[in-house]
C-alpha cells in the first residue's frame, strides 16, 4: 500500500499546476508510459503479434478476440478502439499485423495521423513466419528509437484521467468513490481532462446525473444513451439481473440493488464538477478540457479499454471486494476503503483509504493522497496491476458478426 | 467508541456496518455523515462488514432510502436493527 508520507501531502496542496514528468508526443499529447505495441487487427493475427513481441524485447502484443466479419456500428467501434489504442499518448510506436492488407492499412492510416511511427504487415500470401520476421525487424527499430525518448515536465492541464469502479461494495460508495470525486473536484478547475462511464450502473441515479450535465443539450444526450442501454437490457434480460448486475461480489460486499450501486458509482464525480459532453464508446473528447461521460458497459476491462482508446493515460479504480484489473497501455491505480480487502489483497491496492471509515482520515486528505499517488504513477512508478502483469485488453462487441 | 456503522444522509432508513465482528444484541455506535452526528442502535443479527442494518422498522412494500435516495423496496418485513439485504429487499428496476 502506497501510503503517502505527510510531507508529500503538503507539497501537492502548495503546487497549483501539479507538474509531472511525461512523454510529449508528436501531436502534442502527453503520455506517462512509452510502450511500443504490436497490435493485431483480428483474432487470426494474435499468434504473429505475440511472436513479434517475444522476439523483440520491450515491445508488447495486445491480443484480442475479434475483427472478422463485423459490420455497421460494431465494425466502426472495432476500428475506433484499435486506432485509438495506437493513438494513445502512452504508446510511442505501433506495429500492426492483420490477416489481409486492406483493413490493416485502415488501422495504420488512423494511427499515422498522430505523427508517431507505425507500420502494418499482412499475413495472407506471406504466412506467419515471413510476416513475423518482417514485423520484428521494424519493431526492433521502433523500440530502439522509443527507448531514447526522454520524459519532460508536463502539467495537470495536459493530463487525461479516467475512472471506473469495480467489484464495488458499500465501502466504495462511502469512501473510495468519494475519494476519486474529491480528486476530480480538485483537478477539474486546474484544467485536467477526465472521464467516467458505466451507463447501466447509473440506473436509479439517472435523475441526479441529469442535474450534473453542463446544460440541457448534454443532459438530453445522456438520457438518450441511458435509455438506449436500458432498452438493450430490457430486450435481453431473463430475470432481474441479480448476480450479474449487481455481481455476486457486489452482493457479498453488501450491495443489494442496482440503484444502491448506482449512487455509489455516482460519488466518483464529486460534488461540483459538471460533465461537458457525452461520448460514444472509445470516442475521443472534442469539447476541450473538463469532465466527460462515456457510454460504456460496466464491465471493468471493457470500460477501461474504451477509455484508453479515447486517449486517457491514467486510470483511477476504486474497488470494494478486490477487482484485480489492469490495462496494457493505461496504468490502473487501485484504491479501496474496505479494510478487509486492504489487509487480504495488499498486492493489488495502490492506496488504502479505509481510514475514512474509522474517521482517522477525512475525504479532503484522502483526495490529496490519491493526487499524490497519481502524480507518482505519472512520473513512472508502476501501479500494482502493472507490477503484477495485468493487461486486460477487451474489445466491446455490440452484436454478432455477419 | 469506534464507529461501527455509517449513515450517509439524515433521511436514510439503512446504515452500513463498517467493522468485521458485529454480534446479535450488540449496541452499535454509528456516524451520521450528514451533519457529522452520532446514532446508537442495537443489532438484532450478526451483520457482516459492508452489509446494511435497518435504522427503523421496515414493512413489506416500503421504499429503502440510502444517500437520501430510493435504492429499492422491502419484500419481507425487517425490524430496526435487522440485516437488510437480498433476502428482504429488491430492486424496483429490471
Amino acid at each position: 500500500m502506497a501510503k503517502a508520507p505527510a510531507v508529500i501531502k503538503k507539497r501537492t496542496r502548495s503546487v497549483g499546476k501539479l507538474p509531472f514528468m511525461g512523454y510529449r508526443r508528436e501531436n502534442g499529447r502527453v503520455g506517462i508510459r512509452n510502450h511500443v505495441i504490436v497490435l493485431p487487427l483480428d483474432d487470426l493475427s494474435n499468434a504473429a503479434a505475440e511472436a513479434v513481441a517475444n522476439n523483440i524485447k520491450g515491445t508488447m502484443a495486445l491480443p484480442h478476440a475479434y475483427g472478422r466479419l463485423q459490420f455497421g456500428e460494431d465494425l466502426a467501434l472495432h476500428f475506433r478502439t484499435l486506432i485509438g489504442t495506437g493513438c494513445n499518448a502512452n504508446v510511442a510506436a505501433v506495429v500492426v499485423i492483420g490477416i489481409e492488407p486492406g483493413w490493416t492499412a485502415r488501422v495504420v492510416d488512423g494511427i499515422a495521423k498522430t505523427g508517431k511511427p507505425v507500420q502494418g504487415f499482412a499475413i495472407e500470401g506471406n504466412g506467419d513466419l515471413r510476416t513475423i520476421e518482417a514485423a520484428s525487424r521494424v519493431a526492433q527499430q521502433f523500440v530502439m528509437w522509443a527507448t531514447e525518448k526522454q520524459r519532460e515536465e508536463c502539467t495537470i492541464d495536459e493530463l487525461w484521467v479516467s475512472t471506473k469502479c469495480g467489484e464495488s461494495d458499500t465501502t466504495s460508495g462511502l469512501a473510495s468513490c468519494p475519494t476519486v470525486g474529491n480528486l476530480i473536484d480538485k483537478i477539474d478547475p486546474m484544467g485536467a481532462t477526465t472521464c467516467f462511464g458505466e451507463t447501466s450502473e447509473l440506473t436509479g441515479a439517472e435523475t441526479e446525473m441529469v442535474k450534473r450535465a453542463l446544460n440541457k443539450n448534454v443532459a438530453d444526450k445522456f438520457m438518450g444513451v441511458f435509455n438506449a442501454y436500458q432498452g438493450m437490457i430490457e430486450r435481453y434480460k431473463t430475470d432481474d439481473l441479480s448476480d450479474s448486475q449487481p455481481t455476486k461480489g457486489n452482493i457479498a460486499g453488501g450491495l443489494t440493488t442496482i440503484e444502491e450501486k448506482a449512487f455509489g458509482n455516482f460519488q466518483k464525480i464529486g460534488h461540483k464538477t459538471k460533465y461537458v459532453d457525452v461520448l460514444g464508446p472509445a470516442e475521443m473528447p472534442a469539447k476541450g478540457k473538463g469532465l466527460y461521460f462515456m457510454d460504456t458497459s460496466s464491465a471493468a476491462a471493457e470500460c477501461v479499454t474504451l477509455q484508453a482508446a479515447a486517449g486517457f493515460v491514467v486510470h483511477l479504480f476504486p474497488t470494494g471486494q478486490g477487482n484485480v484489473i489492469g490495462n496494457p497501455i493505461e496504468p490502473v491505480i487501485k484504491l479501496t476503503a474496505n479494510p478487509k480487502t486492504a489487509r487480504l489483497m495488499p498486492e493489488h491496492i495502490d492506496l488504502d483509504v479505509s481510514g475514512i471509515l474509522r474517521r482517522e482520515m477525512d475525504l479532503d486528505e484522502a483526495g490529496d493522497r490519491l493526487i499524490d499517488v497519481m502524480i507518482r504513477v505519472c512520473n513512472g512508478r508502476y501501479t500494482c496491476a502493472e507490477a503484477l502483469g495485468h493487461r486486460e485488453f477487451v474489445m466491446t462487441k455490440l452484436y454478432q458478426s455477419a | 467508541m469506534a464507529t461501527q456503522f455509517i449513515v450517509h444522509d439524515k433521511k436514510d432508513t439503512v446504515g452500513v456496518i463498517v467493522v468485521e465482528d458485529v454480534k446479535p444484541g450488540a449496541t452499535l455506535e454509528g456516524w451520521l455523515m450528514e451533519g457529522d452526528g452520532t446514532v446508537k442502535l442495537k443489532a438484532l443479527k450478526a451483520i457482516p462488514l459492508g452489509h446494511k442494518i435497518a435504522l427503523v422498522d421496515l414493512k413489506k412494500g416500503d421504499t429503502v432510502l440510502k444517500y437520501g435516495h430510493d435504492i429499492g423496496r422491502i419484500v419481507a418485513d425487517a425490524k430496526k436493527g435487522d440485516h437488510v439485504h437480498v433476502h428482504n429487499m429488491k430492486t424496483k428496476r429490471w
